[in-house]
């Protein structure tokens, strides 16, 4: 008697009754077992370092697609980097969750603004948003920027408009806030190093 | 990825044998090395994000122990036993899942043909597709590991990562594990490494370290090694002497033979419904005496 | 870190104090643990709380927060004492044996010049003895009383178990133990590895606290051994990276300091910070300032700055004083700021006196968030009830919320805590509209730079001036922009020890910072970092794992500042004759010609063992200092002041100067300072290791970890309070209250201090309105606005709370 899967299954449609069936000797030809395809076969693999502390643990990062033009990269699955002489492939709880920070529901997608005194979101453009910010930085900096201090010595500082930068950021990120903040005349500068 | 049949050491609800030419097949296992476990829980995070697992955001219950406890979206959990002795405090950690025993209860008791297999390497895996919700599994199992999921009435446990050990990687939770406390390799190799450990224990005051590979089941395929194996349940309750539920045993002896000639489908329902039943409410009784 | 993560398996004794690396640093710890298992090292833990740290440890103490100088101070006063530690190295390599200013005094709780008033220290007293060259004087026989040691026996001998019971709780026995722990590896094959953290920073002692484990580390001989060393364990993963950019208020890239307004030149300000030595023969490396300083120019304002224009020196802003955020707040609270940025950065979840905070961005005209999540920083003018119970109408603040990039979205290169630039790879692309941080900067930038071109406005010089040449000037790249931190050679620079050689081709990025000119040829924007992307390319993505000498040193992987050494001050690893103090860790030797070995050295490369020039060669007088001269706020010396809310009241040492006399107090703030008799319990925040700060509650897998805000009580106090796990409570201190689930623990015990006991609340930081995990509160709306008085880092870690069933 030849019995396919589906057969099978119908044949087993009791539940209880499959066991028994099977004691029987009806079992179907191709009886394997299957362990649950390797996910990662053709997966793009990127390197990259957890943002989070400062061990700074090496990631593979695994996305859908294998760089072909018209896949569009997802990543949906990371683990550490087993040649990192650090991590040796190791991660935390945190750098074994990171696709869930990198998918989380609230990554912010597209610039808005909160106006004054409202109660919501609005979205608007990337244009708008460049504009309507250097335009407050003009006018508050051009109100208050401090070229000599008492003394009369030169001190060309903007002491009304600080920058709090980030923790997480590369160094190149970190390095075009230096130049955008100190050419403005900006001090009040700080990073996480502070607290 | 399918399994040749002569992988296959045990099936569930299966009396003949499957192929067994390939007996060279390396014994694997997975060390955990409760002295050097922090707790980190990123063997839980990565178990799910491999299988791609979300549990319910839960709340804090007054105790570090999240998810509260095992289900069918978390296939391992921390358990935290604050002990207290001769005023010294100890924190003991313990990752909980499935031991993969060497003589699987859950197989055992399975009615379902194929639903539990054991391969040669040791895995004791469950295929999703034959379950049928039975909740035997459980039953059968000396450490209440497999969860029912309320959404496909079917059982789940850990896989030992089935998918990634059968391409030859070790299970995320080992990969991830920080300290290193979480280890893989043959069963033979671990037994080597826990004998190291334990020896550099005992020179640390543990007199009574040791490697819990428990015989009852016929040795297991995930083992700990304890400061203290001579009291396993300090551990949140880690069984002495775990062991089939005679009840289980029954049903292999004597019943199931009964079964392969046809007995009433309804004569054995009723008994199964005792065996699945009854354990469980002995388990939460067991519970709370480790707490008392 | 001196040293850094894997060579902490070298370690004989791990010592995890201001710190719970197990929970904070899960996988930078795998290397403790490897000390323990493949090195045999003992771990010890001293923390309030039994921690994830401690239930690995081969000994736990418990000490009161913020009473960590004094239990240090008892462990110097002990190998003072006992003759254990490292006698020749102290002697060779510290500042043990220089004479110190006769004027120099410690009396009651104060240093010689102190000024109630101003709240701070003339210091002039605190200096050395100097001879006729300059020099300062020292007295090798030790028998001076004016000697270091000696002054620094004196100032500890206060310190005996009895003072250390009394004042931090730890057992008399348990610190005697501790004492024999560290002073076993004051033997020359043997180091102490001290991982810390914020458990130490976030005190109005935090420095001093850093600083008497430092000192520790000295006398132990233990600075620049593998496995020694001071290792930071640094809280995020490039706040090291941003600080050796310079981004503090006042702060250049590469450890150079902003010019003041009592700098008004060039000349004055590069005379003040360019080092002169304090002793004969020393490489005193700071003497190269003005090389590193206009390298920056070059790099900031390009051809813009000239030799005539002083490199641009008016182009930068002069400080009157520090800005930091703690000041910042302040001066937003009273009305004076108008606009601020958040890049990343959640203040009000992350800053202290978090209704203080509110109200402060509240009186912004406009307030600029760049992230890659929904911050409660952005939100701040939501009402969110009890957790943020603000009024949104009577918010004005504009409110502008640019998506980011994150990590995984971009390239770029960040440093880790052992100083290692690691540069990665985009893997995809980002949600929405999201935009890299550099794309944002240029955005608005080139925005204002064109309105002042049309419209004029104040001093458009600097503006006007900026380097930006970037290939496309709206999206400057990743290795364009680290190239410029690099540097580059703007003319031939000739090599002026092989004539008709050059360090670098006009053009060329520069091999390293020791060819960094003082003349306008040259341009780096951070020092430090030359030698990161050479001629050869991107050096911090070399992968070259191997370690041939088996420390864990792995020179081929990525690239570490300064010039791809691992192991900082790594000279003091060999005796003054050269030879290494432990054979089985040598990291570098004289091989007749020069030093050489498997790490670059931290010295002259041809200077031979016995010359007069001391390891630590960025200080003037080539000494590691147990006297820090001026260098502190507070004194040259620790010493122990009460946190600024005090479960005691008192100081026992002296009861009239209880907490750090020189940190910065602002009216407000003290009046929102609590005591005892209302807030009578300790309270310190932290981590747990299932988050990451505020980051990860928007994570679903963390969220299911710890998906619930609580704190930890011990068994005690919650019975007193009536009060069972589970429970939800109150917790309140001065400024506001939270309400969290009662985890009631073994691992809190009360301790007994100055005749009273004393219980601890433990409070995890990691919740808020925002985010996947259960709504809770900010556990900052607890803590007090006051910061250490060197750093401003704020008391995030001793406060005065109330708790009570809710």
């Amino acid at each position: 008697m030849q019995v396919n899967r589906r057969q099978f299954f119908k044949l087993c449609a009791g539940g209880m009754a499959g066991s028994t069936i099977a004691a029987l000797g009806f079992m179907p030809e191709k009886a394997l077992a299957d362990v649950r395809n390797y996910k990662l076969l053709r997966a793009t693999e990127t390197r990259n370092t957890c943002p989070y502390c400062s061990v700074g643990c090496g990631i593979l990062m695994y996305s859908l697609g294998d760089g072909a033009k018209n896949a569009k990269s997802e990543i949906f699955h990371i683990e550490g980097d087993p040649d990192h002489p650090v991590n040796r492939g190791a991660l935390c709880p945190k750098g074994a969750g990171l696709v869930d920070f990198i998918h989380s529901p609230n990554r912010l997608k597209h610039p808005e603004v909160r106006e004054a005194g409202s109660n919501e979101w609005k979205r608007i453009s990337w244009e708008e948003a460049f504009e309507r910010i250097a335009r407050h930085m003009k006018a508050d900096r051009d109100a208050n920027f401090v070229e000599k201090n008492a003394d009369g010595v030169t001190v060309n500082r903007w002491l009304t408009t600080g920058f709090l930068a980030a923790s997480a950021s590369s160094n190149e990120a970190g390095w075009l806030t230096h130049k955008f903040t100190r050419s403005l005349g900006m001090l009040a500068v700080d990073n996480q190093a502070r607290v | 990825m399918s399994l040749q049949s002569q992988d296959i050491l045990r099936r569930s609800a299966s009396p003949t044998q499957p192929p067994i030419a390939r007996e060279h097949k390396v014994e694997v296992a997975k060390l955990i090395d409760v002295t050097t476990c922090i707790g980190c829980k990123a063997c839980q995070v990565a178990c799910s994000e491999w299988n791609d697992l979300r549990d319910e955001v839960g709340e804090n219950v007054g105790v570090y122990d999240n998810p509260a406890d095992l289900t069918a979206q978390s296939w391992t959990v921390m358990r935290y036993s604050e002990v207290e002795e001769n005023g010294k405090l100890e924190w003991l950690i313990r990752k909980d899942g499935c031991m993969h025993c060497a003589e699987p209860g859950c197989l055992k008791a399975c009615p379902s043909p194929g639903a539990i297999i054991q391969y040669a390497n040791g895995i004791v895996d469950f295929q999703s597709e034959h379950c049928i919700g039975c909740g035997y599994c459980i039953s059968g199992c000396p450490f209440n590991v497999p969860r029912i999921n309320a959404k496909d009435n079917k059982a789940y446990k850990c896989t030992l990562c089935s998918d990634r050990v059968t391409v030859g990687q070790e299970p995320a939770c080992v990969k991830t594990c920080p300290t290193g406390a979480i280890r893989f390799g043959s069963k033979d190799d671990m037994k080597a490494y826990a004998a190291d450990r334990v020896e550099e224990l005992k020179t640390r005051g543990y007199a009574q370290a040791g490697l819990y590979d428990p015989e009852g089941v016929g040795g297991t395929h995930v083992m700990y090694v304890l400061h203290h194996a001579d009291r396993p349940q300090l551990y949140h309750g880690l069984p002495e002497k775990p062991a089939i539920s005679p009840v289980v045993r029954l049903w292999k002896g004597f019943l199931k033979p009964l079964a392969t000639v046809g007995l009433a489908a309804s004569v054995l329902f009723g008994f199964f419904h005792y065996i699945g039943v009854g354990p469980n409410r002995a388990d939460e009784t067991d519970h709370e005496e480790d707490k008392a | 870190m001196t040293n850094h993560w894997v060579d902490i398996k070298n370690a004989n004794l791990i010592v995890v104090m201001g710190g719970n690396a197990a929970e904070a640093h899960p996988v930078g710890f795998r290397w403790a643990i490897e000390a323990k298992t493949r090195n045999k090292a003992k771990l010890i833990v001293i923390d309030p709380r039994f921690t994830r740290t401690a239930s690995v440890a081969d000994f736990y103490a418990p000490i009161r927060t913020g009473t960590d100088i004094t239990l240090l101070s008892g462990v110097i006063r002990y190998l003072l004492e006992t003759g254990k530690y490292n006698k020749e190295y102290t002697l060779a390599y510290t500042n043990a044996a220089l004479l110190v200013n006769p004027d120099f005094a410690f009396e009651d709780g104060l240093f010689s010049g102190y000024n109630a008033e101003k709240r701070s220290y003339d210091k002039s007293t605190w200096s050395y003895q100097l001879d006729e060259q300059g020099f300062a004087k020292r007295d090798d026989t030790l028998a001076d009383p004016r000697c270091v040691i000696n002054l620094l026996k004196a100032h500890v001998a206060r310190y005996t178990p009895e003072m250390v019971e009394t004042i931090c709780g730890t057992p008399k026995a348990a610190f005697q133990k501790i004492c024999e722990y560290i002073a076993e590896t004051g033997a020359a094959d043997k180091t102490t590895s001290f991982l810390y953290a914020l458990g130490w920073t976030q005190h109005s002692i935090g420095a001093q606290n850093i600083r008497t484990m430092a000192m520790i580390q000295l006398l132990l001989g233990n600075m620049g051994m593998a496995g020694g060393g001071v290792n930071a364990l640094r809280g995020h993963s490039n706040i090291q990276g941003l600080t050796d950019i310079g981004l503090l208020s006042t702060s250049l890239p590469g450890y150079l300091t902003m010019p003041s307004e009592k700098e008004p030149t060039l000349e004055a300000y590069l005379s003040k910070y360019t080092a002169k030595p304090l002793a004969d023969g020393q490489m005193n490396y700071w003497q190269n300032y003005p090389k590193f300083f206009v390298s920056l120019m070059k790099a900031m304002w390009g051809d813009k700055a000239t030799a005539d224009n002083g490199w641009g020196y008016d182009l930068l802003p002069k400080w009157d004083k520090g800005y930091d955020v703690l000041q910042y707040f302040e001066m937003m609270h009273a009305g004076k700021v108008n606009g601020y940025f958040c890049q990343g950065f959640n203040p009000v979840a992350s800053f202290p006196n978090k209704n203080k905070v509110v109200a402060s961005l509240s009186r912004l005209k406009y307030l600029v968030i760049m992230d890659p999540l929904a911050t409660e920083t952005s939100t701040f003018w939501k009402n969110h009830g009890e957790q943020n119970d603000v009024s949104t109408a009577d918010i004005k603040t504009e409110v502008f919320r640019l998506p980011t990039t994150c990590f995984a979205e971009e390239d770029g290169a960040i440093v880790n805590s052992g100083r290692w630039l690691q540069w990665h790879w985009k893997g995809a692309d980002a949600p929405g509209e999201a935009l890299t941080d550099p794309e944002i900067l240029a955005g608005i930038f080139l925005k204002l730079k064109a309105m002042y071109a049309k419209e004029g406005g104040k001093f458009p010089d600097a503006i006007q001036s900026l380097s930006w040449s970037y290939l496309d000037p709206h999206e400057p790249k990743p290795e364009e922009l680290s190239k410029e931190l690099n540097g580059r050679a703007l003319a031939d620079l000739p090599d002026p020890k092989n004539p008709g050689q050059f360090l670098a081709k006009k053009g060329e990025q520069l091999p390293g910072f020791a060819a960094l000119q003082d003349d306008g040829s040259t341009a780096s924007g951070c020092w430090i970092f030359a030698g990161s992307w050479t001629q050869a390319g991107n050096q911090m993505a070399r992968r070259d794992n191997s370690d041939p000498s088996g420390l864990g040193n792995t020179p081929g992987w990525s690239w570490a500042w300064p010039a791809n050494r691992r192991i900082l001050y790594n000279r003091a690893s060999c005796r003054p004759d050269g030879t290494p103090w432990d054979k089985a860790r040598t990291l570098i030797k004289w091989n007749g010609e020069k030093w050489v070995g498997i790490d670059v050295p931290d010295f002259k490369a041809d200077e031979p063992p016995g010359s007069p020039m001391g390891p630590f060669i960025m200080q003037t007088e080539g000494l590691g200092r147990l006297f820090a001269l001026d260098k502190m706020a507070e004194g040259p010396f620790p010493e122990h002041y009460e946190p600024f809310e005090t479960p005691l009241g008192t100081n026992p040492l002296h009861p009239k100067v209880i907490s750090n006399p020189a940190a910065r107090l602002f009216k407000t703030d003290k009046e929102q300072l609590g005591g005892h008799e209302a807030f009578p319990y300790a309270a310190t925040t932290y981590r747990l290791t299932e988050h990451f700060h505020y980051w990860t509650k928007h994570a679903r897998l963390n969220a299911i970890m710890q998906p619930e805000q609580f704190v930890e009580i011990g068994e005690e106090l919650a019975a007193e309070k009536g009060i069972v796990h589970g429970d939800t409570v109150k917790v309140s201190s001065k400024r506001g209250y939270i309400k969290a689930k009662a985890v009631v623990t073994k691992r809190i015990k009360a301790l007994n201090v100055n005749g009273k006991k004393v219980h601890h609340v433990g409070i995890p930081i990691h919740w808020g309105f925002e985010g996947v995990a259960k709504k809770g509160f900010i556990a900052n709306t607890l803590t007090p606005f006051v910061g250490d008085a060197n750093t401003q880092t704020p008391e995030f870690k001793s406060f005065l709370v109330n708790v009570e069933k809710a």
